[in-house]
This record gives C-alpha cells, sequence and structure tokens, in this order.
C-alpha cells in the first residue's frame, strides 16, 4: 500500500474515533448551560460541577468504588485459575476457564438479567454489594485472558531452575512467578476496571433503582433532563483510561500484554 | 526445545493445597454464573403471576408467545443487525491493524492507548456523541453544506444509518484489540515470499495474507456479532422503534412489565440461537480447512 | 558407598516406557555423559536425578542417602538447563545469587560470591548487566556460575550448548571440561552429540529407547562397541554381516578374516572403522575388491565410498596419503583384522 493511501486510511480512522470524542469535550467546555456545539465560550465550569453537584460527585465516587472492587474480585478469581492451568495439566481445568471466559462472551443482557433473578430469588436484589459481585463475575474473562497470556510468556524451564536452586512453590511464586506475570495482572485489572467504569446494563439489572452509578445517572440525565455535566464526566474518564493505559504503556510493553511479541526479539 | 511444565512428565500428582486454587473460583463462578443461568432457563417456563412474580410451573407459553410475527421480526432484525455491525468493523478493522503492526513500535503504542481509552465511552455517551455529530443544528450536514455539496442542513438521526455508524463505533476498538495478537505475530516473510513470486501488493493482501489469517478473522466477526446483539441503548438513542433490538424488549419485559419468565425465554433464545450460529460458523470452518 | 548410585529406574508416562531398568554408578568428581539420540531418555533420567519428576519405580542414591522422596529444592544440585532459563526480570549479579538471596545470606557475602563465580567461569565484572545484553556464549557462562554456587552435591546438565554455533561450543566443552576437573564436582551431562561426550566425559552412558546400551570411558566405547547400535552411533562404522566359522575365523562374503574375539559358529555383525580400512590397487588377503562411487576431501583426511560385493565400504584415509582416487576407479579395501569388532 503506497504511503499516503496509508495514511488517508489511517487518518481517516483516527477522524472517525476522534469525531465523538471531539464533541463531548467541546460540549463539556461550554461556557453556559446549552448543549450545543461547536461551544460558544470556553469554561471548565462543567468540570467543577462535576464535583460539586453533589448527585453527580456521589455517581462518580460510585462508579470508583464498584470498578476497583469489581476489578480485584476479577483478578482474585482469574488469577489462581490461569496459575492452575500453567503449573498443572488437567484437561478437567479447561472447563473452569470456558466457565470463566462464558461471562463476557454471552450478550450482556442475558447476563444482566440471569443476575437479576438470581439476587432477586436469593432476597438481595438492590443491596449495593450486589453490583460487585456481578461485576466482578461478569468482567473475569479479562484478567484471565491477560494473565493467561502472561503465564505462556514464561519459558517453562525458569520455575524448575528456581526449584533446582532451592526454591520451595511459596518461594517460586514470590520472587519469580509474580514478577513475571505482574504486568499482566495489572493489565486485567486495568481492563475490568475501565470497563466496570463504564458498564451499563449489569448495574441497571441489579442496583438500578438503589445506587446511581454515572452510566445510568448519564443516561437518566440524557432522558430526563439534559446536563453537561455527563459531558465531562464522560471527558473524565476517557482522561483516566488514557492515564492508566499511558502508564502501562510507559512501564511497561504494552504491545507484549495485548499479545505481540516483545520488544527486543 | 522446549519442555511443556504441564506436560505429563511434569508432577503428575497434584498437591492437595493447590486443588484450591481452582476449585474455589469454579465454585464462586458456579454459584454465581452457571446456577443463575440454569435459574434462569427455569424460570423461563414458569408462569408469570401478575404484579411481577411468577410461579413455578413447567409451561411453555413464553416461548409460544414469540412465535408471533413481531417478535420473529424484532429476533430477525437483532441478528442482521448484529451481523452486519460484525462484517462492518471487521472490514476495517482487519486492514488497519494489519498496517498498523507493520508500523513502528511507538505509532504502535500511541493508537493502542488511544483505542484503549476510547473503550472507556460508555454506550450512552457514544449515542449522544452521535446523535449530536448527525443532528441537524450542529451535525457533519452543517459541514457539508458549507462545503457546498448540500443545501440545507439535516438529521440524520434517528434512523438505521446512524444507530449502524455508533454500533461500527463501538464495536472497532474490541475488533481491534482481539485481532492485534495474531496480526502482530504474523510472519512478514509470508507476504515477502508472495512479493517475490510477483504478487502486486494488493493481491498479496487478498489472496495470501487474509487467508492466512482466516480462523482470526472468523473468530473476531462471531465476537463483535455476539457483542453486538447486545446492544441495548444504541437502538434507543438513535434508532426507531422499528429499530429496536431483542435486548431492548428483553429489558423492557423485565423491568417496565415485570413478566421475568417471559423475559428469560426471550434471553435464553437469544443465546440459544447465537451459539447455534456460532457452532454453524465455526463447523463451516474446520470443514472448509479440512477440505484444503 | 560414596557416588551417585542408580538403581532399577523406571519411568513410564501412561502407557509408554520412557526408561527401563536403568543402573548405573557414578564415582565421586567424575563426569558422566549420557548420550543418545532424541527421544532415547536421557532428559528423562536426568530430571528423574535432579527430582524435578518422580520414578515410576527405582532408586536415586548419592553419598549413601537415598533421595527418591526428596523434592527437587531440597537436593542441593546444582543444573543448567537447555533454554538455559536464566530470569529475565533479574540482572547477571541478582540470577548468580539466587540460591545465596533465598537463604537469607547477606548482600556483602551475595556480592562476594558472585565475583568468585564470575571469575571462575572467566566473565568478570558483568554482575550489574541484564541479561538481554548478554551474548549466547556469555549467557551460558552465567548459567553455570548460577549452578555452581553455594556448591553443589551434584552438577547437572541438560544439552546446555545446543544453542550454540561449533567454534563456540568446541571452545566451551573443553572449559567446562577443565573448570569441572579444578572444582571436582561430579558432573552428569546429557547430549545428543557424540563429539561432544568424547571431548568432555570420563564414563559415557550411550542409551538408546530407555536403555543403557553401553557403560564405559569413551575410547574403550569407540573402540570396543558391545553392539550394532553403540558401533553406529559413536563416530562413523562400517557394518557388515558375515558368518563365524569358529575358532576366531569370520567369513565376509568371499573373505575369511581372522579377527579378535572368539564368537561361536552363526550369523555375526563386522564393525569396521573407516580409518582401519586401507586402499590398494593391488589384490592381497584381507582385500576385497570394488569400485569407488564418491569421494570427499576433508582437509586433512579424504573420505572414499567403495562398492563391494558385501556391501558399501567407507574408508577415511589421511590426505598425505597421495591417492588420486576417482569415481568409477577400480581398487581393494584391505580390512585390517585386528580393528574388527564382532558384534552378534
Amino acid at each position: 500500500m503506497t504511503n499516503w493511501a496509508k495514511a488517508a486510511f489511517f487518518a481517516g480512522v483516527a477522524t472517525f474515533m476522534a469525531a465523538p470524542i471531539v464533541v463531548i469535550a467541546g460540549v463539556s467546555l461550554n461556557a453556559k448551560k446549552a448543549l450545543s456545539f461547536p461551544p460558544r465560550g470556553i469554561g471548565l465550569d462543567w468540570y467543577q460541577a462535576l464535583v460539586r453537584d453533589a448527585e453527580w460527585s456521589r455517581a462518580l465516587l460510585s462508579s470508583v468504588t464498584i470498578a476497583a472492587l469489581a476489578a480485584v474480585v476479577s483478578v482474585a478469581l482469574a488469577f489462581p485459575i490461569a496459575w492452575f492451568l500453567w503449573r498443572h495439566r488437567a484437561p478437567w481445568a479447561r472447563l473452569v476457564m470456558l466457565l470463566g471466559v462464558a461471562p463476557f462472551v454471552l450478550p450482556p443482557v442475558t447476563t444482566a438479567l440471569s443476575f437479576l433473578i438470581f439476587w432477586t430469588s436469593a432476597g438481595l436484589y438492590g443491596a449495593p454489594w450486589t453490583v460487585v459481585v456481578s461485576h466482578g463475575i461478569y468482567f473475569v474473562t479479562l484478567p484471565l485472558v491477560t494473565t493467561m497470556i502472561g503465564f505462556a510468556a514464561i519459558d517453562p524451564a525458569i520455575p524448575e531452575a528456581a526449584a533446582m536452586m532451592g526454591a520451595d512453590d511459596g518461594t517460586i511464586m514470590r520472587t519469580v512467578t509474580l514478577p513475571l506475570v505482574g504486568p499482566y495482572i495489572v493489565s486485567g485489572f486495568a481492563f475490568a476496571f475501565v470497563l466496570s467504569l463504564n458498564e451499563y446494563i449489569v448495574a441497571y439489572m441489579t442496583v438500578g433503582f438503589t445506587v446511581e452509578t454515572l452510566p445510568i445517572k448519564i443516561f437518566n440525565a440524557l432522558r430526563y433532563g439534559y446536563t453537561p455535566i455527563m459531558a465531562s464526566a464522560s471527558i473524565f474518564f476517557v482522561l483516566v483510561a488514557a492515564v492508566i493505559f499511558g502508564l502501562v504503556a510507559r512501564f511497561g510493553d504494552l504491545p507484549k500484554l495485548l499479545g505481540a511479541w516483545a520488544r527486543d526479539s | 526445545m522446549r519442555r511443556n511444565a504441564g506436560d505429563a512428565r511434569g508432577a503428575a500428582v497434584i498437591p492437595t493445597r493447590h486443588y484450591a486454587a481452582i476449585l474455589v473460583p469454579a465454585a464462586a463462578l458456579i454459584l454465581l454464573f452457571a446456577v443463575p443461568f440454569a435459574n434462569m432457563v427455569a424460570i423461563s417456563f414458569f408462569r408469570p403471576v401478575p404484579g411481577g412474580f411468577y410461579e413455578p410451573a413447567f409451561i411453555l407459553d413464553n416461548y409460544r408467545r414469540f412465535l408471533t410475527s413481531f417478535f420473529t421480526h424484532v429476533l430477525g432484525f437483532s441478528f442482521f443487525l448484529a451481523a452486519l455491525v460484525a462484517v462492518c468493523s471487521v472490514s476495517i478493522a482487519f486492514p488497519f491493524t494489519y498496517l498498523l503492526t507493520r508500523s513502528a513500535r511507538a505509532v504502535q503504542v500511541c493508537w493502542l492507548v488511544f483505542f484503549l481509552a476510547v473503550l472507556s465511552l460508555s454506550e450512552v455517551i457514544i449515542g449522544f456523541a452521535w446523535g449530536t455529530l448527525l443532528s441537524q443544528t450542529a451535525g457533519v450536514t452543517n459541514l457539508l453544506v458549507a462545503v457546498g455539496l448540500m443545501d440545507k442542513a439535516v438529521s440524520l438521526t434517528p434512523s438505521f444509518g446512524a444507530l449502524l455508524v455508533a454500533l461500527v463505533y463501538q464495536a472497532l476498538p474490541y475488533s481491534v484489540l482481539i485481532l492485534y495478537p495474531s496480526l502482530s505475530r504474523l510472519d512478514p516473510f509470508l507476504a515477502e515470499a508472495a512479493r517475490t513470486l510477483g504478487a502486486s501488493p494488493v493481491r498479496t493482501f487478498f489472496g495470501v495474507t487474509v487467508p492466512s489469517q482466516r480462523r482470526s478473522i472468523v473468530a473476531t466477526t462471531v465476537m463483535v456479532f455476539v457483542f453486538s446483539l447486545g446492544s441495548y441503548l444504541l437502538p434507543q438513542i438513535l434508532g426507531r422503534p422499528q429499530h429496536w433490538t431483542l435486548s431492548v424488549l428483553i429489558t423492557d419485559q423485565s423491568i417496565m412489565q415485570a413478566n421475568l419468565p417471559f423475559a428469560a425465554a426471550m434471553a435464553i433464545f437469544l443465546v440459544a440461537l447465537a451459539l447455534i450460529l456460532v457452532g454453524l460458523v465455526t463447523l463451516l470452518g474446520r470443514e472448509r480447512a479440512a477440505a484444503q | 558407598m560414596s557416588g551417585l548410585v542408580i538403581s532399577e529406574l523406571n519411568k513410564s508416562f501412561g502407557n509408554f516406557r520412557a526408561l527401563r531398568d536403568v543402573s548405573f554408578e557414578v564415582q565421586p568428581g567424575r563426569f558422566v555423559c549420557l548420550l543418545g539420540p532424541s527421544g532415547c531418555g536421557k532428559t528423562t533420567l536426568l530430571r528423574l536425578i535432579a527430582g524435578l519428576d518422580a520414578p515410576t519405580s527405582g532408586r536415586v542414591v548419592l553419598d549413601g542417602v537415598d533421595l527418591t522422596e526428596v523434592p527437587a529444592h531440597r537436593r542441593d544440585f546444582g543444573m543448567v538447563f537447555q533454554s538455559l532459563a536464566l530470569f529475565p526480570h533479574l540482572n547477571v549479579g541478582q540470577n548468580i545469587a539466587y540460591p545465596m538471596a533465598i537463604r537469607g545470606a547477606s548482600k556483602a557475602d551475595q556480592a562476594r560470591e558472585v565475583e568468585r563465580l564470575l571469575d571462575l567461569v572467566r566473565l568478570p565484572g558483568v554482575a550489574g548487566r541484564a541479561i538481554g545484553q548478554l551474548s549466547g556464549g556469555q549467557r551460558q557462562r552465567v548459567a553455570i556460575a548460577r549452578a555452581l554456587a553455594l556448591t553443589p552435591k551434584l552438577f547437572l546438565l541438560d544439552e546446555p550448548m545446543s544453542a550454540l554455533d561449533a567454534k563456540l561450543r568446541e571452545a566451551l566443552q573443553i572449559e567446562l571440561k577443565l573448570l569441572q576437573e579444578r572444582l571436582g564436582v561430579t558432573t552428569v551431562l546429557v547430549t545428543h552429540d557424540q563429539r561432544e561426550a568424547m571431548t568432555m566425559a570420563d564414563l559415557v552412558v550411550v542409551m538408546s529407547e530407555g536403555k543403557i546400551q553401553q557403560i564405559a570411558p569413551p575410547m574403550e566405547v569407540y573402540r570396543n562397541p558391545s553392539n550394532a547400535f553403540v558401533a553406529d552411533f559413536i563416530g562413523t562404522t562400517n557394518l557388515l554381516k558375515g558368518e563365524a566359522l569358529g575358532q576366531g575365523s569370520v567369513r565376509v562374503g568371499d573373505v575369511v578374516l581372522a579377527v579378535n574375539g572368539t564368537a561361536a559358529p552363526g550369523p555375526i555383525t563386522l564393525s569396521i572403522r573407516p580409518e582401519s580400512l586401507h586402499l590398494s590397487t593391488e589384490p592381497g588377503p584381507n582385500r576385497v575388491a570394488g569400485s569407488v562411487t564418491f569421494v570427499r576431501h576433508l582437509g586433512a583426511s579424504v573420505e572414499v565410498t567403495v562398492d563391494v560385493a558385501v556391501g558399501t565400504l567407507v574408508a577415511l584415509a589421511p590426505a598425505r596419503e597421495q591417492f588420486n582416487v576417482q569415481t568409477g576407479q577400480g581398487l581393494y579395501v584391505s580390512i585390517d583384522p585386528d580393528s574388527c569388532v564382532v558384534l552378534s
């Protein structure tokens, strides 16, 4: 492909992908309380309002808390499965892996509905922590996949060499396995965190009436009362995601974490 | 020569304490995913009771209800839309990801961070943004008027096109990230070999590169298809009622109409059909590979 | 009883018997090579000695202590893996110091030991470098240094030089042998390269299909192979089928030879090394007629392939024997009966 054709194609994709972000950014910077684009007057009012408005800042805090806890749950479930599959050859363990991949592969509305019914049957419908558990299960696939990639990248002779030098299982885990798989755990956590922040339907169906996460609040705002705060909230999240993944890229090898070969190979 | 640490010559005996590592998460997944799912299957056969409850029974009415033309129409539309989104997004994502993996490492990192950040946009905001981009007052048609290609600015939303564009937009980052591993590991010598045999770059791409990545392309298309089947908000924001997908109906039935058995039946049906379709595509792919 | 004693080791993977009744002894301080083609079980055997796998039956005893039930991390052995298995997240010094670090040795002790070991493998001053910055040969030495930390009771190596080019490999073989002699550590090395075994081993254990074919010092294995497999695997040889006539006589084709080693009358195989065959233009006793089919000039020697009545013979002659041998030429191959080995 000629160089300028490739450049044009990339530019086209970049424009397509960036356009909505530009729109939202424009709305969020609008000085007046009008959802107009292009913005008339630039101001950071709506970012301040995001923090000052009690409802919005509560929604923000709820989302961040839920996302962090859910990501911990996902990683806590995914890591042992990935480790066991790497450490031992057990065909039946692959079934557990499939079970871990299934929630994310099914249509989200199905998973959301099954959680709704489950929590209702258990008499726990609406309890705020149910969305943490639901998200934790729903997103387990992401750290599972990244951690499995990470384990697969370790030379199988390495833990054996550590054993020959006197390291028992716990020491191997602490000094060799975790340092080598760590970056993949972190990227899995980051994925689960970011996706949970912006997840709508599972949150809506489990705690939609008791906890207002940010996506729920934005959708309600869209339907019942426009406010540019939803734009500033979205840009805030995009920036958070960019910073998180930028840090991962800065301190680690992002292409390798996403499945490419290592930098120097 | 690498030995697989987990292969048969490794520890045949699994220490008891290691079992906890797999059994605890397995129990959690069974209790919190498999059981709810099975529960939902059971409820799809229950009888709905006014007031938002249901009583245990075994009736097929819930399933019979969507043999009506209305629901089959919605089902057909949902599948058609998801398939179209999958094909469109993979058609863009594949050449893009291919070219990206041939680019410098720094360029790749920039684009990857960008796509990962876009993933953080929730469906609502995507809907709102595209709604604005395609609106009369602030949308792209104003640009076209300014350039002189159009007389008057019009609203392009709500419409099927608007919905399609937004769904493709949502699916594109996933498509790129799923295709990325296999394309970045693609052997560059394959294309070079074709070039030395006289094939032009375009022919090389379509005749050698694409077929060699067939499994990856099919897998990505299937995943995007299933993912798009679940779109719930965008059809409501950017589409007219005739564009509402099965997910919209399911949520409507479960929350608004409080008819959980019916909603469950639709959800199970959706999953079953999706799995059958996925299975068919996979089988067809294997047969073709075997035939070659 | 000191030294390494392997008794009746068996290892099966499902229905596949990888090792069958393997037994041998290694005196302390000796260098043993497990030699054989791929799949012969040599690596399996090494892993059983290391404790990375458990035998189906049999015992591994070192200096009178039965180690069969002892897990790998408590055996105090040093091992170099085929892929070297250097930890990518630690630098050279941290890799070498790893066995000490996990036992809680002080930083000063670790640094001192690292320096000593790096000097031992003739790689001074690289302790601070990253693994990725080293060449293949350097990585090899780091792996050896790491395995020798804390004076292991047994030094095990699994095809450690397979990733190196020929010249480097040969230089490192000599170095490793000298190092081992200096340290006096009992060593077991696995290889498929018989030249490597010949260079380094005090004792060669030739294996095939899970069984030991012969255990002997290198030259003994070369001169007196116990069977056709060993004869063919070590160096090159000519194998001829013939018949023992009793009283030290053997008939091969038309020729009757008086060979060493008595054999009862019956069919036998004769092993003759190429350097024991001489070419001549005239007939004579112990000579078979043939025609040349291929000539290879190897620099210091010439390898001539001759078709004879009983088969094909390959002869090796020093280049200075001015023999203008051409393909198609008819000549006589002289068999030296003293160098023939009778294999049953």
